[in-house]
């Protein structure tokens, strides 16, 4: 270990040296990076795949669809509109400060670290990658030990197009990842837990670095008694989807639970189990299409989830598990207990605990009763239910009539608050994560309001006054002697 | 024998007066606390009726720990979550009627401020009016002006991956936020956040300097009367109210001051998970080209330097470089525009702010006494210890590696360093610590472009200082030592919201292509669709795909 920290810290000096030399600064050296990372996905299409359904049983539409394509499609905009985020942009100045001008010039925040997790391992690395070399920063990546085949593949082959000098990836576990957070870094890109999400904070704060911290949460699912049975077909799909679809429900925005009317929720169900067996046929085991839980440890967990009676009482769909090939059956309940372990964390599976209420209204005091979650869905049609959801709750983003695609969208900011996270990236956004925004004044020598400086005198105050209100009017006549000074301090 | 904490003295100008303060910031020492010691058990009965004093006291047998402890601090939480939970601070209306009236307080006791800002700091009044009580105001008023359109959510497009939606970025408060500030500017450093704060509509607790304590306790009096006291409040004191704040649970905490405390408060963020604006400092540094207005430069730096706040601002010129010969041209221009503005016996003059308290008076004589320094001053240098008072005083070349060179020099002290060629400052410039602001004098388009391209600071103002401070379309923050996140105009709402995103979808536009079982034509038009390529998406759809 002495003798990797010596080496890293070899490395890094090269990096930061990098940085002060401007190299990382060039559009062209972005451009070059960004266009790697696109040969990278082309070339390595099928080992990627192919690791992905190693580490976490992923059918390779699903990879596509979560992983490989949505990076693709973050790659083809930030080379789109790199020039445009880049350039700097004026700000406006009011007429006191004649013959000067202010714009906000971006510029890299320098050296960054990003740590990234098993579930999405590939998508969750070079997302956060790839706005950081945009924004010109130099880069050490550590991907999840516990997606080995993605590591090692991002750790062997991706360095083979990018600059080796300005973009390191390091593997490793927790040991490692303790070393390298004892470095000085001018940026931490993290996704995880809230538990480590602290320690990442915390040893921060010793080097003043700022944090991006992408936790998760228990994200609900608010389903309203819709009439029509194409709108109840398609929110159920979408749910379904959300929740089994997408790494077997271990995503930080998968459904965690979700909440229904009393009076709706048979349906429901039963409407569940139909489109649940039209997605994934009579043995889910088989389909392919569902992901596999990572390792034993989760595995392990998700079981104990279930081993309360009362939970397992609820149980009224699925709930077969295979420890050798790591499967869980996607898994319904009803109204386990609201203090059960399944209701009090976040669960990273394929179990759906479905909460029953009396109005569909009382989710947002059922949502706000609880820490804020990353996502909240809704489906609903009521315009009115709709305003009180985004008013009165609080989440990193509320999707109505839809679940996870918020993930896809490249306009607006994805990312937490409270126990959910600190900070947000995505399409511009991961631009300015990685970004300083400098503010830049430019004065002539030629205008200076000569009561700027001492000795003071009450005159001089009510032109400062004036000038304050931009009352140039009022400027003028106090100049010309016509206005009299109100002011008479006497303080000493 | 009975101690009563003196905590309690609020209000009571005799308190006031004997409490001598002696303090360093926080963590250096635990002024304000004035213990009075009474040998009689009937204490309140034997204070004099006329007594100002308004305040109840209680008596304990111990050590009186009548101050602020986590427990206060915790119930001071719980109520202001209360209100900020009840809705009301996010209501427009509510955040107009606080802004209007920390204006109208503004306003009506603009003389009580400056009378507090020259007890704390001998400020000179002008310079209390233009750089805390006028940026204050227009800092609430641009606010009042602007709010309705901070607070309306942000139509944004939607792509091709998500299409049919709309989408909306929506401005929601944090919740309940501290807001710690600190003694150079204390009135302005205290309300300027808070106004964010509360436009952004959250619940506040201010915890004004205990350096600056005649600010202090006029905040914590004000407040009351012109704020809505069920989500606005004010704690004073020092290390142990501070730590007892820190302990909260918070949704933001929003600190100015030096690096060592935004550490620590960094720290107690990061067990809540609580995000933070840090406004710290840095040395500063002035580039000067010797092609540039002799006049206008050395007056622009005097501003940016003795007429701010004797040099004691986070923003202020720290130190100067520029080339050997043209450094005795500025220096004699220095001279003659401080002779300008102070007159002859700068130690006479009322127009600068005198050294906050002796521990800072001390800090600065130890620069200027270090043994390679003291040779070096060219300009000033006289002190007057009783009046806490340092002449500006102008060193050249001092060694580099002095502690005047290393540490933030937050007074009237001004190195200035030589280079050969103005390029090699650049370097110099960059080996220290990211500044809270760099400025450059120059008439050379080169010099100018190549600055604001390589020097990394919180803002550059070329041919002036300070300036960018009072632009409201610019963020004002640090980077690196000198800190993160930004305020300042619509930043300062920013920096007290959350940007939540809001995507509206409807029950049509359904693709099969999205759910299992997976086949290999849906991953085709997956693929079209995500490159936005719509006639791939046009044959992926008539199934003209070959697998």
């Amino acid at each position: 270990m002495d003798k990797f920290m010596i080496d890293l810290e070899t490395d890094l000096e090269v990096m930061r040296e990098c940085c002060r030399s401007g190299k990382t600064k060039e559009a062209s050296w972005r451009r070059s990076q960004l266009k790697g990372l696109q040969t990278f996905l082309k070339e390595n299409e099928v080992e990627i795949l192919r690791a992905l359904r190693e580490d976490l049983g992923k059918h390779y539409v699903e990879a596509f669809r979560d992983e490989v394509g949505l990076i693709k499609k973050s790659l083809n905009l930030a080379l789109k509109d790199l020039q445009k985020w880049m350039s700097s942009r004026e700000a406006k100045l009011p007429m006191i400060a004649l013959l000067s001008h202010a714009e906000l010039v971006p510029e890299p925040l320098g050296l960054v670290l990003v740590i990234s997790p098993w579930n999405f391992p590939l998508a969750l690395s070079l997302e956060p990658l790839l706005g950081a070399i945009a924004a010109g920063n130099a880069v050490v990546l550590k991907p999840s030990e516990m997606a080995p085949a993605c590591s090692s593949l991002l750790f062997n082959t991706l360095p083979n197009y990018l600059d080796n000098e300005t973009i390191k990836v390091i593997e490793g576990g927790p040991a490692v990842g303790e070393q390298l957070l004892l470095k000085k870094w001018d940026k931490i890109f993290f996704t995880g837990s809230a538990r480590v999400g602290r320690i990442v904070m915390s040893a921060a704060a010793k080097h003043l670095t700022p944090v991006t911290l992408e936790l998760g949460g228990k994200c609900p699912a608010v389903l309203d008694s819709l009439s029509w049975s194409w709108d109840k077909e398609v929110a159920v799909n979408r749910i379904i989807g959300a929740k089994y679809g997408s790494c077997a429900g271990q995503a930080c925005i998968s459904v965690d639970y979700l909440l229904v009317e009393k009076a709706f929720s048979s349906a429901v169900v039963e409407l569940m189990k139909v489109l649940i067996k039209k997605m994934y046929r009579d043995n889910p085991l088989e389909s392919q299409s569902v992901g596999r839980i990572v390792n034993k440890h989760h595995f392990l967990r998700l079981k104990n989830l279930l081993t309360d009676k009362m939970v397992k009482d609820s149980i009224v769909y699925g709930g077969s598990m295979d420890e050798d090939s790591l499967f869980i059956e996607p898994t319904i309940l009803v109204d386990p207990p609201r203090d059960s372990t399944i209701m009090t964390e976040e669960i990273f599976g394929p179990l759906l605990p479905i909460i029953t209420l009396d109005k569909i209204e009382d989710s947002i005091d059922f949502i706000n009763a609880r820490p804020k979650p990353l996502a909240i869905y809704a489906f609903t049609k009521n315009e009115a239910f709709r305003r009180r959801m985004v008013s009165q709750t609080s989440s990193g983003a509320v999707v109505f009539n839809d679940a996870i695609i918020q993930y896809a969208a490249d306009t607006i900011p994805f990312g937490g608050i409270g126990e959910s996270g600190i900070g947000n990236y995505h399409g511009k956004f991961s631009f300015d994560t990685f970004s300083h925004y400098k503010a830049v004044v430019r004065r002539s020598f030629l205008t200076d309001f000569w009561f700027r400086f001492p000795p003071w005198n009450n005159y001089k105050l009510e032109l400062f006054e004036t000038a304050y209100n931009y009352d140039y009017f009022g400027m003028l006549l106090v100049i010309l002697g016509l206005k009299r000074s109100r002011r008479r301090f006497d303080v000493r | 024998m009975i101690i009563v904490s003196a905590g309690l003295f609020k209000d009571c100008g005799r308190c006031f007066k004997s409490s001598s303060i002696v303090g360093a910031g926080l963590g250096d020492t635990l002024a304000y606390h004035h213990t009075y010691k009474i040998n009689q058990v009937s204490f309140s009965s034997s204070i004099p009726s006329s007594s100002y004093c308004r305040a109840t006291l209680s008596i304990t047998m111990e050590e009186a720990k009548q101050t602020f402890d986590v427990d206060k601090a915790a119930v001071l939480v719980k109520e202001l979550r209360k209100a900020f939970t009840s809705g009301k601070t996010k209501s427009y209306e509510w955040r107009m009627s606080q802004l209007e009236s920390i204006s109208k307080m503004i306003d009506e006791k603009e003389k009580e401020i400056i009378e507090a800002l020259h007890k704390d700091l001998s400020k000179p009044e002008l310079e209390a009016f233009v750089s805390e009580i006028s940026m204050t105001k227009s800092s609430c008023k641009l606010a009042l002006k602007e709010l309705k359109h901070w607070m309306m959510p942000k139509k944004v497009e939607t792509s091709m991956a998500t299409y049919p939606s709309s989408a909306e970025i929506v401005s929601e408060p944090l919740g309940v936020v501290l807001v710690i500030s600190t003694w150079n500017f204390p009135f302005l450093l205290s309300l300027d956040p808070v106004i964010g704060a509360i436009a952004a509509g959250n619940a506040v607790v201010l915890k004004p300097s205990e350096i600056a304590p005649a600010t202090s306790s006029l905040l914590s009096r004000l407040l009351v009367e012109y704020a809505d006291e069920s989500a606005i409040r004010v704690v004073e004191g020092a290390v142990v109210e501070t730590s007892a704040l820190l302990e909260q649970k918070w949704d933001k905490i929003f600190f100015t001051g030096g690096a060592r405390v935004g550490h620590i408060v960094m720290t107690a963020a990061a067990k809540h998970l609580t995000p933070v604006t840090l406004e710290l400092g840095g040395k500063c540094p002035v580039l000067v080209d010797s092609n540039v207005d002799l006049q206008v430069t050395a007056r622009r730096i005097v501003a940016g330097k003795w007429a701010c706040n004797n040099g004691q601002a986070c923003i202020g010129v720290d130190y100067i470089i520029t080339t050997k010969d043209f450094a005795t041209k500025l220096i004699g221009a220095l001279r003659s525009v401080l002779e300008e503005c102070f007159g002859k016996d700068p130690m006479e003059s009322k127009d600068r702010s005198r050294i906050v308290n002796s521990f800072h008076f001390m800090r600065l004589v130890n620069l200027l006494d270090e043994d390679k320094v003291s040779d070096k001053i060219v300009v000033g240098g006289q002190r007057d210890r009783s009046q806490l008072q340092i002449a500006p005083t102008i060193l050249l070349d001092v060694p580099e590696d002095s502690l005047i060179m290393q540490e933030e020099i937050f007074g009237p002290l001004l190195p200035i360093m030589t280079v050969e060629k103005l390029e090699d400052a650049f370097d110099m410039i960059n080996r220290k610590p990211k500044a809270l602001a760099a400025y450059l004098f120059s008439d050379d388009e080169q010099i100018k472009r190549k600055f604001v391209q390589n020097v990394s600071a919180g803002g550059i103002a070329i041919n002036d200082t300070i300036l960018q401070l009072a632009v409201p379309t610019l963020p004002f923050g640090g980077v690196g030592e000198s800190g993160m996140g930004s305020y300042h105009g619509k930043f300062s709402f920013d920096a007290f919201s959350h940007n939540k995103a809001v995507l509206y979808r409807s029950f049509a536009g359904e693709s099969p292509t999205r759910y299992p079982p997976y086949t290999p034509g849906k991953q085709k038009q997956m693929k079209a669709l995500i490159s936005g390529d719509v006639f791939n998406i046009m044959l992926a759809l008539l199934g003209w795909f070959k697998n």
